[in-house]
């Protein structure tokens, strides 16, 4: 066997079970098909680490979201990715909502979700979010709910997960997998693996992996999420504000993100196409008139993005992170919202899936480092320790991105790291650059050329997303005229 | 940390630091330009088209003919610049804090500041274009760059979302270099940009301009495989119905140009409508001693009238240095110049009601095109200027060049009023009076 596991999806789901496995004597892979981990559901999200309090008793999703919330402290000290505990609103509008609040409060409390309070003075509410509309009546502030990246919190993961060991392969898209003895073979387009236990943390595609294992228990639906992104300083939000919940989601909500943008969305659309991240004029007007409800104020002319993400809604409705009839085959799917609050609860799941249901006898390595350092950002230092960085290395004296000031060393540091980037959106996800206003108009053409250069590729091979995804056809030079064109012209070829 | 002390401090090296920082340096005061590229000539570099020039130099020229003189003399004058340096801050005491490779992190202490940052296109996700995200969506200044100055062809059929100048002129460059623009797409009902770049652009090379249309879906998940246009109603929104789908490779946005004004808020200064810096006649900011001019402060169609506008600065912050600087200031007698009916900005947004006798410049654009139109600044109902135009559209920015005399505005008049009206209305409110 290649391998003691291999886990199939570099998501967050993925990502947070190898680092969690990695504390373990285990010989581990991740295959990832995109060109980057934290591609799919996990890079469309809210990056909103929930309090606990709103998913029904019946699901399995509550207790877990209640327990994630609490393992994130430890988490942070020890992975330092982009977390504050800033607190959620619900708003209630009407009279009869706030019934609903009790409830929550209520149920919430005694499931142990710490510090829940209806608040229903006006002045004080107004205290708490300035922001928020004039016609809230009450809100139901949770002070343990938080705000994530949840991009570079997957990539803190991957990489302290590779530090103790975890090989990750990207490109790898799994086209098959075999039951062998004692163990499976999966197979993706540039090469086959083995293993004796495979971990299936394929987010939308999860029930087709299961299928491929033979482990056909469920069934994935996209359900599509829009967003719309507002530029900094253009507002400012001190908590995130969710409305009273529909039946599909917790509704649309706006929110900082620890970034000091503000957005707000989803919406929840059941689409067929499990790659449809499109957005939509009907989605992007429903997100804009939902947010305007709780903030009135919202700075409709400094959008700078719209984007869409696909939650990946099983048909229990639930989280589905099991051992299956394959010996060997776990399923962790179905992961939507809370998912990404019950993180570390889910891979505490299956590690006790793989010691109560599979036999395995983890052992701890020795030499596991938990902690993954933080990476260094420009925005972070003094002006002296700015100084003297650019002294040590001149790369950190040159700004590649304007809008958001991230210097060339940043953009090499995000190459360069464990599980770096190799695309202009690996770089924007891992260190912001093209994140801002211009969204990469100024920048993208550097951020290219570094690329092309650390990477030792050719400047028109730098892709967006990986393959497929390229910014340029050819060089002006080159251009590919026609053969009757070149007759005709006598053009010769330079 | 390196500390420098300099008169006048320019940031940014396109055509408006050039023509600021060498004006200021002809009235003798101690200059040092700072730009955050690695050459000198800013965004003029990459317009290699023709057009340039025609006011100032009498004659036409290509975008790096033009600069290049600016920087010629910019090198005769020994203006020291620095390269790959970026303002990071600006103070309200201006001081500047800036940092490159070599010298690592400067604190610059300037007696005044010129800025002349530019502009920034406005991107997709300004403009909330729905549909997915891949590559190939460009802005028409990002695209200009890959191909005049990487050298690489971004894509070979085309369609152009908005009617910008950059974008009819990328139009043409790219059908030049054999690729296919299949239309230039635009949400108004009259073309953005300037009509010369309508007909030399689009027109002679048969690119259709599709009117009252917008992108309604781009397609491919990846790479752009094509894009939904719908026609529009008065409100900008989709009418039902009217989807048309175009398949090319690539899309250029070239639906406007914004100010690029970060630092200067970060200084303090306050920003007006239209993006730029609260300016008086002497371009000065509502910081003492801070300056703007160029795309900066208003987005011009001319890079010839960003120069005469950079000079205006350039001479208006020495003056600042040797008569003001060290004085309490007594700019209290600001008339406010508020834009009217049909005008979507005005600037400067203040005059000194001491200059009022003195050459003043005014540079407005309509909110919409209309035919013969009269010009007209008012104190209150009283009309004290007054201009015939046979034709205003928003792309061509009207500059009004005036001196008012002593007797016409009452002393404490504190507003003037500037609007664009129909010759038509005027002649009724004549009748009135």
């Amino acid at each position: 066997m290649d391998y003691d596991v291999i886990i199939i999806g570099g998501g967050v789901t993925g990502c947070c079970i190898a680092r969690t496995l990695s504390r373990y004597d285990l010989k581990i892979c991740l295959l990832e098909k995109e060109a980057d981990i934290a591609s799919g559901t996990t890079k469309g999200n809210s990056g909103v680490v929930h309090a606990g309090y709103a998913a029904d008793r019946k699901y399995k999703k509550r207790e877990f979201c209640i327990r994630g919330n609490k393992l994130f402290d430890q988490a942070y000290k020890e992975l330092n990715f982009p977390f504050k505990r800033i607190g959620t609103l619900v708003v209630a509008l009407e009279e009869r909502q706030i019934k609903d609040l009790v409830y929550k409060r209520n149920y919430g409390t005694e499931d142990g979700v710490p510090g829940l309070e209806i608040i229903i003075d006006k002045n004080r509410i107004k205290q708490i979010e300035p922001q928020l509309t004039d016609k809230a009546i009450a809100v139901l502030h949770a002070p343990s709910g938080g705000i994530i990246s949840p991009y570079e919190f997957t990539f803190a993961l991957a990489e302290n997960a590779n530090m103790n060991g975890v090989e990750f392969f990207r490109e790898h898209e799994v086209i098959g997998i075999n039951k062998i003895v004692a163990g499976f073979e999966v197979k993706t387009k540039p090469r086959k693996f083995t293993s004796r236990i495979v971990i299936n943390a394929a987010g939308l595609y999860s029930a087709e992996i299961s299928r491929m294992a033979g482990a056909d228990t469920f069934e994935i639906y996209p359900r599509r999420g829009e967003y719309i992104l507002f530029d900094k300083n253009s507002i400012h939000l001190n908590k995130v504000l969710f409305p009273m919940p529909t039946r599909l989601s917790k509704g649309i909500l706006v929110s900082p993100t620890i970034h000091g943008h503000v957005f707000i969305g989803p919406n929840a659309d059941n689409i067929l196409d499990i790659e449809d991240v499109s957005t939509t004029i009907r989605g992007l007007k429903e997100i804009l008139s939902g947010g305007l409800k709780l903030v009135p104020n919202l700075p409709l002319n400094a959008a700078i993005r719209n984007f869409a993400g696909l939650r990946a809604v099983s048909n229990t409705m639930d989280f589905i992170i099991e051992a299956t009839e394959m010996v060997g085959f776990v399923n962790a799917a179905g992961i939507l919202s809370p998912g990404l609050t019950a993180i570390f609860a889910i891979a505490e799941e299956v590690v006790r899936i793989l010691v109560e249901d599979l036999g395995e006898e983890l052992k701890e390595k020795e030499n596991y480092n938990s902690y993954r350092p933080k990476p260094e950002h420009l925005s972070d230092f003094t002006k002296m320790k700015l100084n003297q960085k650019i002294k040590e290395n001149p790369a950190w004296g040159r700004i590649i991105c304007r809008c958001e000031t991230i210097p060339e060393a940043e953009i090499v540091n995000a190459i360069h790291s464990p599980v770096g980037a190799t695309t202009v959106d690996g770089i924007k996800f891992r260190c912001r650059a093209g994140m801002g206003r211009c969204q990469g108009g100024f920048c993208k053409p550097r951020v290219m050329e570094i690329l092309s250069r650390e990477l030792n590729i050719p400047y028109k091979e730098v892709t967006k997303r990986g393959k497929g995804s390229h910014y340029l056809i050819n060089n002006v030079l080159c251009i590919e005229l026609t053969e009757d064109k070149k007759e005709s012209e006598g053009v010769s070829e330079k | 940390m390196k500390s420098l002390d300099v008169d006048i401090a320019v940031i940014g090296a396109g055509s408006a630091g050039l023509g600021a920082a060498i004006e200021a340096k002809k009235q003798g005061m101690d200059v040092l330009i700072l730009e955050r590229n690695d050459e000198l000539g800013g965004i003029t570099l990459q317009c290699i088209h023709n057009g340039f020039g025609l006011k100032i130099f009498k004659e036409e020229l290509t975008g790096p003919e033009y600069i290049q003189r600016f920087i010629d003399e910019v090198k005769e004058l020994k203006i020291p610049y620095k390269l790959d340096t970026m303002v990071i801050e600006i103070t309200e005491d201006k001081e500047i804090y800036a940092v490159n490779k070599k010298e690592g992190l400067l604190k610059i202490k300037a007696k005044a500041i010129i800025l002349a940052m530019g502009c920034r296109e406005k991107t997709r996700g300004a403009i909330n274009i729905p549909g997915f995200r891949p590559a190939g969506v460009y802005t028409a200044g990002q695209a200009q760059r890959f191909v005049n100055i990487e050298g690489y062809l971004p894509g070979k059929t085309y369609v152009i979302l908005g009617s910008g100048d950059i974008g009819m002129i990328m139009a043409r460059r790219l059908t030049w270099l054999g690729c296919e623009v299949k239309a230039v797409v635009e949400i108004k009902s009259y073309v953005s940009g300037l009509i010369r770049n309508q007909v030399q652009c689009l027109e002679d090379y048969n690119i259709p301009l599709i009117l009252n249309h917008t992108i309604t879906k781009i397609h491919g998940k990846d790479r752009v495989e094509g894009i939904t246009i719908s026609s529009v109603d008065q409100n900008w929104d989709q009418i039902v119905g009217s989807d048309e789908y175009i398949e090319c490779d690539s899309i250029l946005l070239s639906v406007g140009l914004l100010p690029e004004n970060e630092l200067t808020t970060k200084a303090g200064a306050e920003l007006s409508t239209n993006g730029g810096p609260v300016v008086d006649n002497y371009l000065e900011t509502t910081i003492d001693g801070i300056f703007a001019c160029g795309n900066v402060l208003q987005v011009h169609d001319l890079v010839d009238n960003v120069s005469a506008e950079a000079k205006r600065a350039g001479e208006n912050a020495a003056i600042y240095i040797k008569e003001r600087s060290n004085k309490e200031q007594i700019k209290k007698d600001l008339i406010k110049i508020v834009p009217g009916i049909n005008v979507g900005y005005v600037k400067p947004d203040y005059v000194n009601f001491s200059n009022l006798e003195n050459l003043l410049h005014f540079h407005l654009r309509v909110k919409e095109p209309d035919r013969d139109v009269i010009i007209v600044i008012k104190e209150v109902n009283k009309i004290v200027y007054q201009r015939v135009r046979s034709f205003v559209i928003p792309s061509e920015m009207i500059e009004i060049r005036t001196k008012f005399k002593s007797e016409v505005i009452s002393p404490n008049c504190r507003e003037l009023k500037i609007e664009v009206l129909p010759v038509s209305l005027l002649e009724v409110i004549d009748e009135v009076e």
